[in-house]
C-alpha cells in the first residue's frame, strides 16, 4: 500500500498511525511532490492529523527514549528518497523489540538511520561553522546558505544562544525560507530576495561590511603554512560546493 | 577603524602566530546567560582550514612580534630581520568582537613577543582578556599565551579572563633547550605553570562548596613541542609529554614538525622537508596514551626508542606481542578491543552495542563500519575464518603494507631503499 502524505513530520507519523490501523506491514510512504502514480498498488491520500501523529510520537518516545525520537527526526529531515520507509521499518523494529533497538546496528533499518542521522548531524555541524552572516545597513546580520539536507530548524538553537545581542537571519536558498532572530525569538521567514544577493553589494551592505571580509581573507590567507600544504585535505574539509559563500575562498 | 593599517598589522602578526598549532576552543564551559555575545559551551568549531588541512577555529595573532629574546627556532627571534609590528589593545578587541559576530572564529589566541619584560607583555594580554569579558559582555573562547617570567598575580588574573592559558616547551631536552635559547630558563617556562595548575585545582574544589566561585582557566592549560629541530628522540619527546600530561594536567600537548625559518648551523637548514610523518605518528602514540588505555613505556622503551615509520604505533606494539592475538570480539573487553590495530575507539563503542543483540560475524563488523584492513590479522568472531592463522609477524606486516595506501608511502619507501643500498653495499 502507497501512502503519500504532505512531506512535514506531523504528516509523515500520521501516515505511520494508518499504516498500522490498515495493519499493512509493508507501506510505501511518500511525499506528495516526490509522488508519480501507481497502477498497480492501492494509494491513500494521508489527511495530516496532530491528535493521530503525537499518539504515535509517545509511543516511539516510550519506547526510543529521547535520543531515539530525535534520531528519527533528524533522519526524516536528510529528505532522502525513502528514508520515510527506512524509518518505518526503524518504528516497527522499536515497538516489537523487548529492548531498546538503538544500539542493534546488524539491523538494517537501524544501520540506515544512525548513518543517516550522522550525515544529517555533519551538514548541520558545517552550517554552525560555514554561515558567514554579512552586516546589512539595517543592522541585521544576514547570511544565505544551501544545505544538502534540512537542517537549519536543528541550527537555531545554537545560534540564538550565540548571537543573543544582535539580529541575525540564514536564509536556505534551496528551500526558500529561512530562520530571524529577532532579539527575542527565532521565526521562520520567507524572502523575496534579488537575484545578486551572493555579492555584497553596498546597496544592501554596509562598506565596513566589505572591509571586514577583507580582512578575514587576509587573516586566512597569512595564517597558512605553505611547506605544509595539502590541498586535498584542506578540500576534504572545506568541500567545494561551500566555497561560494566563504569570503576567504571566493574573494 | 583605519583599515589599511589594521591589515598591515593582521598580516605581520596573524603570519608570526601560525606556528603555534593549537586551535582547539572546546572543554569551556562558559554560556551565555545575560543575553550578551557568544557562548563556548558546546564543542569547538573549525570555521575553516587553511590550504596545509589546518582547522581556523580560532583568530590566532601575536600582540607583538617584537622580542627580547633570541630563540634559534623561532621567526620572531631578536636578531632576525623582519618586519615588525604591534597591536593596541583595542584594536585586538574590535577584531575579535567583529570576527567573531560574524561568525567568522570561536574567539581567539592571543600570543605575544616579549617585549621589555615577561610582566609587562602578560599584563598587556590580560588586558584584552578583562576587555573583552567585562566591557563587551563577551562569552567565546579566549586562549592566552602565559608568558615565561610571569608573575603568579598575573597570570591567578589571566586564569579570571581565558578559557585556556598555555606555555610551550618548545624543545623537549633540557640540552637542546640551552643549545637553541640560551636566555631561557626552563623553571621560567614551570612556574607560571605550575601556579595556573594549582589554581584550577583550588577553584574546582572551592567551587564544589561556594557555586558562585569564578571560573579559572575551564578549559585548561596546554603546551607544544617542536619535533625534528634539535636530535631528540621519540622516546625523549613522549617521555616529556607523558610527565607533562601527569604532573601538569595538561589538556594538551601538541607537537609540531620544526619548519626551517632560520640559517644557523645549529638547525636543520632552509628547504628542509617538515617531519610530517613523524608528527603525525606522535600524534598517533598521543592518542594511544590518553585514550586507548597504553602506557608509554609499552610504546616507546630503550629498545625501542623511536616510532616504526612504516606502520602505525598500535600495529607496531602488536606486532611485537603477538602472544595476546587473535582477540575474540565477541567476548573480549573494551580495553583489549582497544588494543586491536585498526580499530578505533569509535568502533570499539560500535561493537560492544551490536554484541549485546547477537554473536557478531565478518559481514556484521563491515556493515558496521569497522576498518578490517588491519584488524582481520588480530581477531576471532562468530565465524570459522581466521586471517592470521600462523603468520609470523613479519607476513603480517608484509600484507598489511602491501594492501594499504599511504600518502607518506614516498617518505618511508625512502629510507627503506636506502637502507637497501647500505645492505648492498656491505655484501659488497
Amino acid at each position: 500500500m502507497i501512502f503519500i502524505y504532505d512531506a512535514s513530520f506531523e504528516g509523515f507519523l500520521t501516515a505511520v498511525f494508518m499504516a498500522y490501523e490498515y495493519k499493512c506491514k509493508q507501506p510505501k510512504i511518500i511525499k506528495k511532490e516526490k509522488f508519480m502514480g501507481d497502477f498497480f498498488e492501492e494509494v491513500e491520500e494521508v489527511i495530516t492529523s496532530e491528535e493521530k501523529a503525537t499518539r504515535v510520537w509517545k509511543k516511539v518516545k516510550a519506547k526510543c527514549g529521547s535520543r531515539g525520537t530525535q534520531q528519527i527526526y533528524w533522519a526524516f529531515l536528510s529528505e532522502l528518497d525513502e528514508i520515510e520507509n527506512t524509518l518505518f521499518q526503524y518504528i516497527q523494529h522499536a515497538l516489537a523489540s523487548t529492548k531498546d533497538i538503538a544500539k542493534d546496528y546488524a539491523h538494517p533499518a537501524v544501520l540506515k538511520v544512525a548513518q543517516t542521522v550522522k550525515q544529517v548531524g555533519r551538514e548541520k555541524h558545517r552550517m554552525d561553522a560555514f554561515v558567514r552572516f554579512r552586516k546589512t545597513k539595517d543592522a541585521i546580520y544576514f547570511a544565505t546558505v544551501e544545505p544538502d539536507f534540512n537542517v537549519l530548524p536543528l541550527n537555531a538553537k545554537h545560534f540564538k544562544n550565540r548571537y543573543a545581542d544582535q539580529k541575525w537571519c540564514i536564509y536556505d536558498l534551496k528551500r526558500n525560507f529561512g530562520i530571524f532572530y529577532n532579539l527575542e525569538k527565532v521565526e521562520i521567514i520567507q524572502l523575496e530576495l534579488p537575484t545578486s544577493i551572493l555579492e555584497t553589494s553596498t546597496d544592501f551592505f554596509t562598506t565596513e561590511e566589505i572591509q571586514f571580509q577583507h580582512l578575514w581573507k587576509n587573516y586566512f590567507d597569512s595564517t597558512n603554512i605553505k611547506s605544509r600544504k595539502n590541498t586535498k585535505l584542506h578540500q576534504q574539509h572545506v568541500p567545494k560546493r561551500y566555497w561560494k559563500y566563504l569570503s576567504e575562498k571566493y574573494l | 577603524m583605519n583599515f589599511d593599517r589594521i591589515k598591515e598589522k593582521l598580516n605581520i602578526l596573524a603570519d608570526a602566530a601560525k606556528y603555534d598549532v593549537s586551535c582547539s576552543s572546546s572543554g569551556s564551559k562558559r554560556q551565555n546567560k545575560v543575553k550578551g555575545l557568544g557562548d563556548s559551551s558546546g564543542m569547538g568549531i573549525c570555521h575553516s582550514y587553511t590550504e596545509d588541512g589546518r582547522c581556523v577555529s580560532l583568530l590566532k595573532i601575536l600582540l607583538t612580534n617584537h622580542c627580547i629574546f633570541d630563540c634559534a627556532y623561532c621567526v620572531t627571534r631578536k636578531s632576525n630581520d623582519i618586519q615588525r609590528a604591534a597591536f593596541k589593545v583595542q584594536e585586538v578587541v574590535d577584531l575579535t568582537i567583529n570576527f567573531y559576530r560574524r561568525n567568522y572564529i570561536e574567539g581567539l589566541f592571543l600570543s605575544s613577543g616579549i617585549f621589555k619584560s615577561p610582566d609587562t607583555t602578560m599584563e598587556r594580554l590580560v588586558q584584552v582578556a578583562k576587555k573583552l569579558r567585562l566591557e563587551e559582555n563577551f562569552n567565546g573562547y579566549i586562549h592566552l599565551k602565559s608568558i615565561p617570567g610571569a608573575s603568579d598575580e598575573l597570570m591567578h588574573e589571566a586564569g579570571l579572563y581565558a578559557d585556556r592559558l598555555s606555555v610551550n616547551i618548545e624543545i623537549p631536552t633540557r640540552e637542546g633547550l640551552k643549545l637553541l635559547a640560551p636566555d631561557k630558563d626552563r623553571k621560567d617556562f614551570l612556574q607560571p605553570m605550575k601556579k595556573v595548575k594549582d589554581e584550577i585545582i583550588r577553584h574546582k574544589s572551592e567551587k564544589k562548596i561556594i557555586k558562585s566561585t569564578p571560573k579559572f582557566a575551564p578549559a585548561g592549560q596546554s603546551t607544544q613541542m617542536i619535533v625534528g629541530a634539535t636530535n631528540e628522540t621519540d622516546a625523549q619527546v613522549m617521555y616529556t609529554a607523558a610527565y607533562f600530561y601527569k604532573k601538569y594536567q595538561m589538556k594538551r600537548v601538541y607537537y609540531s614538525g620544526y619548519i626551517p625559518v632560520s640559517y644557523d648551523p645549529r638547525l636543520p637548514s632552509i628547504g628542509t622537508d617538515v617531519p610530517l610523518l613523524r608528527e603525525n605518528r606522535l600524534y598517533q602514540a598521543d592518542w594511544l596514551m590518553r585514550f586507548y588505555g597504553f602506557s608509554i613505556e609499552e610504546l616507546l622503551n630503550k629498545e625501542h626508542p623511536n616510532l616504526d615509520s612504516d606502520v602505525d604505533p598500535k600495529l607496531s606494539w602488536a606486532l611485537r606481542n603477538l602472544h595476546l592475538f587473535p582477540v575474540d570480539v565477541n567476548k573480549a573487553d573494551k580495553q583489549m578491543l582497544a588494543r586491536i590495530p585498526g580499530l578505533g575507539m569509535k568502533s570499539v563503542y560500535k561493537i560492544l552495542g551490536a554484541r549485546k543483540y547477537r554473536n557478531l560475524n565478518w559481514e556484521h563488523l563491515k556493515k558496521i563500519g569497522v576498518a578490517l584492513n588491519r584488524a582481520k590479522y588480530f581477531m576471532v568472531c562468530n565465524s570459522k575464518e581466521w586471517e592470521k592463522k600462523d603468520l609470523s609477524a613479519m607476513n603480517i606486516k608484509s600484507l598489511i603494507l602491501q594492501n594499504s595506501s599511504s600518502k607518506f608511502r614516498n617518505t618511508y619507501n625512502n629510507q627503506l631503499n636506502l637502507f637497501d643500498k647500505q645492505d648492498a653495499l656491505i655484501q659488497n
